[in-house]
């Protein structure tokens, strides 16, 4: 699949004597000792990445790490110093003022931390703004608005004064006022960081169903690590203006690519990011739904457990047999069948958190199955074993800073 | 020897050529200035006919309405309007429409060209770094060195003291259309941007609206200023209370002196109040 935004070898130092600054960072001097020697500020350091259609792509990083500068290229109310950014396969530093101009009211849309909405504007009129630039008629522009004001629960409110609204639904306001133009990306700078925690997740929630329904492309900016892996398809970490690690939060957690990414990653809370797929291991005693109660009881005495799971030859996931009802009733009951009890399932995609009630309530590990077929098992202990590892104290930004200075 | 507590040499500044450069401006740019003397005389005789036309208990009346308007204080609405009244028991009413006149006119002439060169400079940083030593002379400067020029160049009466009041009055309101404009959220501008305004469109739907608040702060002091002008510019022939204060302090009359003084005084409360309310943050609907 082709990149729809794509960054070569972007730099972006403020101030004077630029490309001292760039030698210097090529030698491998830090930020800070840059900005003593020449008194120039390296927001970015050599930035690849690229983004695809349809992928929620987060950037992460603490204030500084230059991620809102970043961000701000991808519609250019920044240019880069040095390097190139694609969309498709238009160099966005080619385009002319118009061509520009289009290329804002058409392809790209943006929300902002602070919101940035009109308060001389009611939320209508807010979510019109870019239809109106974009000098669609009043009917459409007001049906379209409309459209999105409904989208993101606003029903109603739609001439409420901005003043009126709380924090999240301010939010809702910027998220639909981008949404209105339609654009094929959407930028979205740490826009749920001024909310409270509660609001907080609600949004998360709301923009991940948005998403399902829109399948946008989303570059996301945060420097909530939970928020990252809750949202992101792909995570990239950024520090000192230059990206250290792009991959799925799956993998970022299994394999960090450095201490740094390690220690930023502990924050997070593990069992919100691993699914079941993470964490469940093969079945043990499997038997079918034809063997006899002898064999059925043996298998499970040999493996020294005391329930099995039954399938069909394609594997298709029947239920539990509890070794004690096989021995009272095996002489009673005509087939296996009529000892199997059905149980809750769960599915390998489900993320531990979800299945953690269930675990804990579970007599058996539970079946994890997919397609109706048995695909592993989850026992109680290896769900406890993630929590326990989990450190999961909440690392704020300043105890983050402090801890990996 | 003495350069210590003398100074070495002394610049001769030929004064007169500066005169002689205004008087030789006025000579050559006779018909443009005759223009533009006639077109102020107009609008000022205009303007100042339509205030004689409406009866006296009409524009009390106007004036009541209006605070009452704006402060919902009954009370406050009354005794201005009382007030206002009391300049015409005093048979200074029709010098008192002299004054607003020429007032009026100055504003409208300040607004005209001071909003829009403070849109301008909010928008280049190097002509609001030109302008700014300009702005504070033009301030600074005693008003009286405005009235010579303004004389040479268009005579006595009303014209020139419109052209010197708009010179000192204009200043705040460039000066606060700057700063409004300047001062808009930073993000909301960005956000304007974003959504691919060009910048007019960002400056009328978005920083012009943002900035309303200072903006009328600023017409509200150029309307104070311009009132503080009227007595000096009456030096120049503008009628008006101005000239009866002045009259007065030529003649040693302090009880004429303190009566017109204080119908000034009147007018400049009544007009502060009544424009206080042009800065109160107003609504999208309430300002359309």
């Amino acid at each position: 699949m082709k990149p729809i935004l794509y960054v070569e070898g972007v730099n972006k130092i403020f101030g004077s004597h630029k490309e001292e600054a760039l030698k210097l960072s090529k030698k491998g001097l830090s930020k800070n000792e840059i900005l003593e020697k020449t008194g120039a500020t390296c927001a970015l350091l050599d930035v690849n990445l690229d983004v695809f259609p349809g992928e929620t792509f987060v950037i992460i990083g603490l204030s500084g790490s230059g991620k809102s500068t970043l961000v701000r290229m991808f519609n250019r109310l920044n240019d880069p110093t040095h390097g190139k950014i694609f969309f498709k396969n238009q160099d966005l530093a080619q385009l002319n003022k118009e061509q520009l101009r289009n290329f804002r009211r058409e392809k790209i849309a943006m929300v902002f931390q602070h919101f940035g909405l009109m308060s001389h504007r009611t939320v209508l009129r807010n979510v019109e703004y870019g239809l109106e630039i974009r000098g669609v008629g009043p009917e459409l522009k007001k049906e379209k608005a409309m459209e999105m004001i409904n989208l993101v629960g606003l029903t109603g409110f739609e001439n409420s004064r901005i003043d009126q609204l709380s924090g999240g639904m301010k939010q809702r306001v910027g998220l639909a006022r981008a949404l209105a133009n339609d654009p094929e990306v959407l930028l979205m700078d740490e826009p749920f960081s001024a909310l409270d925690p509660l609001v907080k997740k609600d949004m998360q929630f709301e923009l991940l169903k948005i998403q399902q329904k829109m399948k946008k492309t989303i570059v996301f900016i945060t420097h909530d690590i939970n928020e990252a892996f809750k949202l992101g398809d792909r995570v990239a970490i950024m520090k000192d203006g230059k990206v250290i690690q792009v991959d799925t939060p799956e993998n970022m957690m299994a394999n960090p690519a450095d201490e740094y990414v390690t220690r930023f990653i502990e924050g997070a809370d593990k069992t919100a990011i691993m699914s079941v797929k993470h964490v469940m291991i093969t079945p043990t005693t499997i038997v079918f739904k034809d063997d006899g109660f002898n064999k059925v009881i043996r298998e499970m005495r040999t493996n020294n457990v005391s329930s099995a799971y039954v399938v069909d030859e394609e594997m298709n996931f029947l239920g539990v047999v509890g070794l004690e009802s096989a021995m009272r009733l095996k002489d009673k009951a005509a087939t296996l069948m009529d000892l199997v009890e059905e149980v809750i399932t769960i599915a390998p995609n489900q993320s531990v958190a979800e299945i953690i009630p269930l675990a804990s309530q579970t007599r058996v590990p539970l079946a994890v199955v997919e397609d109706g077929k048995l695909v592993g098992i989850v026992s109680k202990a290896s769900v406890l074993t993630l929590i326990a590892n989990d450190v999961s104290v909440d690392h704020s930004d300043e105890e983050l800073d402090s801890t990996l200075a | 020897m003495n350069w210590i507590y003398e100074f070495p040499f002394q610049l001769t500044i030929d004064t007169s050529a500066i005169d002689k450069g205004v008087r030789s401006f006025a000579l050559t740019f006779d018909s443009v200035l005759r223009v533009i003397r006639q077109g102020l005389t107009t609008t000022l005789l205009t303007i100042y006919d339509l205030l004689t036309f409406i009866p006296w208990w009409v524009l009390v009346l106007i004036v009541i309405g209006l605070y009452f308007k704006q402060s919902k204080k009954i009370g406050m609405s009354l005794l201005y309007g009382g007030l206002l009244a009391l300049i015409g028991f005093t048979g200074l009413w029709t010098l008192m429409l002299s004054t607003l006149s020429i007032v009026i006119t100055a504003v409208i002439l300040s607004v005209l060209f001071g909003f829009p060169f403070g849109l301008l400079l909010s928008l280049s940083e190097r002509a609001n770094k030109i302008m700014r030593p300009v702005l504070d002379t033009m301030q600074t400067m005693p008003v009286f060195v405005y009235l010579i020029p303004a004389m040479l160049l268009f005579g006595l009466g009303r014209v020139p003291a419109v052209m010197a009041t708009v010179i000192y009055a204009i200043v705040p309101i460039i000066r606060l259309t700057n700063l409004g404009i300047r001062q808009v959220n930073h993000e909301i501008v960005e956000a304007s941007r974003s959504f691919g305004a060009t910048t007019i469109q960002t400056l009328i739907k978005v920083q012009i609206p943002q900035a309303f608040t200072t903006i009328m702060a600023g017409l509200n002091q150029t309307l104070m200023m311009a009132m503080a002008m009227v007595v000096t510019a009456s030096m120049i022939g503008a009628p008006g209370l101005g000239m009866e204060v002045l009259i007065s302090v030529n003649r040693i009359e302090v009880g004429r002196g303190l009566v017109s003084g204080t119908a000034i005084v009147i007018v400049a409360i009544i007009l502060d109040r009544l424009s206080q309310g042009w800065v109160k943050p107003q609504t999208e609907e309430e300002s359309l």
